[in-house]
């Protein structure tokens, strides 16, 4: 036995953690820096594009407004001074939305969950030493560094960001002299795209390979914790989407720069002007926007669900830790997961409902996403199951999971409204679609994100964040979050255009002020009270009551080594699996929870 | 019965298991033999990574297939003329390959200098090829058929591209295979898993461009 023990400590000590800062903290290989790094950048992406939505709130509530100071500091976004009022420019607000829409689908709720989580947790999860290729982990972080940058220097280069909206439709996107935004600002959104794109891809090849190859011994699939699961279907999902959005912005850079007529139809006439060439031709011919858009969202949709489903994972590890109750249908929960998956690449046609497409096929792109009403449903109801006569334990990370549980329901209803083509086409470009997609995909996975955060960050910096603060902060944004969104119904059935600089210039919106007013002031409190959680995630990171192993009494193989766990992850053997990680409150068990390492019960063994 | 030998780039260090038939592993870290628990792979990672990284590429080309099928609909389609280089562009790459399966036997056998010579003919095949393609595209430009003239000839140029590009990464990994069988002098187990993980990626780039072709010229 000592023998052993001196053998591995002599094994792995073969593997030594650098100790240059730069090899430690900036160009590390170790899974865990690499996902505290993704984290912390995508929180910061997260912070910019907030305030982004705070400028988009205001200039719908208040489009008289004078900006004043705000106006003064980003002179390319508002026109006036000299004793004249501030006012936003509309070529400003749709660089606001536009990028308000990418950086949070990309570089936060992309990135938070699952680059940011995965790494830190399959490793630890599937109890592995790191991820299968530590060096592509980090040129990974550094390659979606260098999206960030690209994405931000955007609004500072030519006549300003993207402003396309974020799924770039062309010809608007394709044609440079359309708007300010067409120009340069567009060009940068796709050469972002392509870095987050390689990023994620190098991501995902770790992810599928470290789950499928490095799981310790005894952890079969069917004993991996949800969370891992929702892991490994995101990169599948990642590896096999993004490709199309990788071909579609080549093409798309071949018809801005050189002359290529991919998306873009004969006849176009800019500013004006027919654009023809010097022959007296059309520069462009025959080419098809809708292709853009079945390209864009073969790969939205399931981008979409890379979103979403880290959240769901979480929330699953999250509820049976807190309420001590094994979860309920653990085989149903995966297949839904693997269902909701493969069907995400069978429905990216309900996006496109209003480009007139054939009523028989907007009728199988109905059917398809209808469906996915069916394992959500058992999702949701497994949950509640879970619940269901528990003694639930209201700490920060189980609220969190508690309202991911709400918003999935909340915004999951109304997907059944939209997800059928004759009340799409009317709700489709109104407010509708925004309080939909804002419940259910965004909202989701922020409070999957903070509830992870909450749950995880003694793996992180070996300490946990402040239950109080947590509290505040939670309770905060879940009121003003459905402050905020759920109004957002109602103006879109009033018919609130979903893009729009001024909904005011029309008489019949006019009636709509008070309620974009409370929006607004909702919006703001939302945004405000963010800043409980940063200062709790500073101070707790740095200050934070000291974590021990294992805090919450969990199963999980994360929770048997120190917090935060050393260089390698376990100082000595990796620990075997011998069972799920759901085993709480089984009656034969000595204390209420049963580790997945903890060896067999007499009852398990069957003696 | 699996025999250990030395790595030749840290000599004493990194004990490499090679295993007749089976993945070799680098290091103690990743193998489980330290007691407990400890991976039990069905794969060799790399190997299954990069098969995973082949499914992201071949993704790619289906969604330019999709693409290309649509707008092939268009009225503004004109035939693209196959350039006849392309045939031997073509022969060169997949030669290339079998030349690359050769060199795998000959390190197999342990038989170095023929791993020399088979390993140049690869690279001279690969150099052929590129230095055809960028031909090929000078005679479709001669033609007068340039990336924007219609769409057949924009989607030519995109997608033998692209390839050139996912190419162009493949040389630069043979560089660093060459690299590493620098230690084939001193330890012929050397550098063997590499080689192989990159003739899966090379014949994979030789199929890759047959479908480029067929679906370009052929379909």
């Amino acid at each position: 036995m000592a023998h052993t023990e001196a053998h591995a400590a002599e094994a792995h000590a073969h593997d030594h953690a650098p100790t240059a800062f730069i090899w430690k903290y900036v160009f590390s290989k170790d899974h865990k820096v690499i996902g505290i790094q993704y984290y912390v950048t995508a929180m910061l992406m997260a912070l910019i594009a907030g305030l982004l939505a705070m400028l988009i709130r205001v200039q719908l509530a208040w489009p008289e407004v004078n900006w004043g100071i705000i106006g003064k500091l980003l002179p390319m976004g508002f026109q006036g001074g000299a004793g004249q009022p501030y006012v936003m420019n509309p070529e400003f607000y749709a660089m606001l939305f536009t990028m308000h829409g990418t950086i949070m689908v990309f570089f936060v709720l992309s990135t938070a969950p699952v680059s940011g989580f995965g790494n830190l947790l399959i490793p630890l999860q599937v109890g592995a030493r790191d991820m299968a290729f530590p060096f592509l982990n980090g040129l990974s972080f550094w390659t979606f560094f260098c999206g960030c940058v690209t994405i931000l220097t955007s609004f500072f280069v030519g006549a300003g960001a993207a402003a396309g909206g974020w799924t770039s439709y062309p010809p608007l996107s394709a044609l440079r002299g359309a708007v300010p935004g067409s120009n340069t600002g567009q060009t940068f959104w796709i050469i972002a795209m392509v870095f987050f794109i390689s990023s994620f891809t190098m991501g995902g090849l770790n992810f599928v390979t470290t789950i499928i190859n490095l799981r310790t011994k005894g952890l079969s699939l069917l004993r991996m914790p949800l969370t891992l699961w929702s892991m490994f279907l995101v990169a599948i999902l990642g590896l096999l989407a993004f490709p199309a959005l990788t071909g579609a912005s080549l093409m798309l850079l071949l018809d801005r720069h050189f002359g290529t007529s991919f998306f873009l139809p004969t006849g176009l006439v800019l500013n004006n002007a027919p654009m023809v060439g010097a022959n007296g031709q059309f520069v462009h011919q025959g080419g098809s926007p809708l292709l853009w858009q079945h390209l864009f969202w073969f790969l939205g949709h399931p981008e979409v669900y890379i979103l979403m489903l880290p959240a769901l994972g979480f929330t699953s590890d999250i509820l049976t830790t807190f309420c001590r109750k094994a979860l309920f249908g653990y085989k149903a929960m995966v297949g839904a997961m693997v269902a909701i998956s493969g069907l995400s690449f069978i429905v990216w046609g309900h996006h496109m409902f209003v480009s007139g497409m054939n009523p028989h096929l907007a009728m199988a792109f109905a059917v398809g996403t209808i469906l996915i009403a069916v394992p959500s449903a058992v999702k949701v109801f497994n949950w509640l199951a879970t619940l269901w006569q528990s003694r639930i334990q209201y700490k920060t990370p189980m609220l969190w999971g508690m309202g991911v549980v709400s918003l999935f329901i909340s915004g999951g209803l109304s997907g059944v409204w939209l997800g059928q083509s004759a009340p799409d086409i009317q709700l489709h470009d109104t407010f509708f679609v925004v309080a939909h997609f804002h419940l259910i995909m965004a909202g989701a996975a922020l409070f999957g994100v903070f509830g992870a955060t909450a749950m995880w960050f003694p793996k992180m910096f070996g300490r946990l964040m402040n239950d109080t603060l947590g509290k505040w902060h939670f309770w905060f944004t879940f009121v003003t979050y459905y402050g905020t969104f759920f109004p957002m119904h109602y103006i879109g059935l009033a018919g609130h255009m979903r893009r729009i600089y001024d909904p005011y210039q029309y008489e019949f919106l006019k009636n709509l002020a008070p309620l974009n007013h409370f929006i607004t002031i909702s919006a703001l409190i939302l945004g405000a009270s963010q800043i409980i959680f940063f200062v709790n995630f500073f101070w707790s990171a740095f200050k934070g009551e000291k974590a021990t192993e294992n805090p919450w009494n969990a199963n999980g193989l994360e929770w048997t080594t120190s917090s935060p766990p050393p260089h390698g992850n376990w100082p000595g053997a990796i620990p075997e699996v011998h069972r799920w990680p759901y085993e709480y409150s089984n009656p034969s068990a000595p204390k209420d929870f049963v580790m997945q390492t903890d060896p067999p019960l007499a009852v398990e063994s069957g003696h | 019965m699996a025999t250990e030998i030395l790595d030749a780039r840290a000599p004493g260090r990194v004990p490499v298991v090679e295993r007749p038939d089976g993945p070799t592993g680098r290091g103690p870290l990743v193998h489980g033999d330290d007691g407990g628990g400890g991976p039990n792979f069905v794969f060799d990672p790399a190997q299954f990574g990069l098969w995973a990284f082949l499914g992201t590429v071949s993704m790619l080309f289906i969604g330019f297939t999709s693409a290309y099928i649509v707008r092939r609909t268009g009225i503004d389609w004109r035939p693209l003329p196959l350039p006849r280089l392309l045939w031997w562009n073509t022969a060169a790459l997949l030669l290339s390959s079998a030349a690359l399966e050769v060199a795998r036997r000959r390190r197999a056998a342990l038989d170095l200098r023929g791993l020399r010579l088979w390993l140049g003919a690869t690279a001279l095949l690969a150099g052929l090829f590129v230095a055809g393609q960028f031909q090929a595209w000078r005679v479709l430009r001669a033609l007068g058929f340039f990336l924007s003239s219609n769409p057949h000839s924009s989607f030519f140029y995109m997608l033998s591209g692209v390839h050139l590009f996912h190419l162009g990464g493949g040389l630069v990994w043979f560089a660093l295979v060459l690299f590493r069988l620098r230690g084939a002098r001193y330890a012929p187990a050397a550098g063997g898993r590499t080689l192989s993980l990159f003739a899966t990626y090379w014949h994979f780039l030789g199929l890759l461009w047959a479908y480029v072709l067929f679906l370009i010229f052929v379909f």
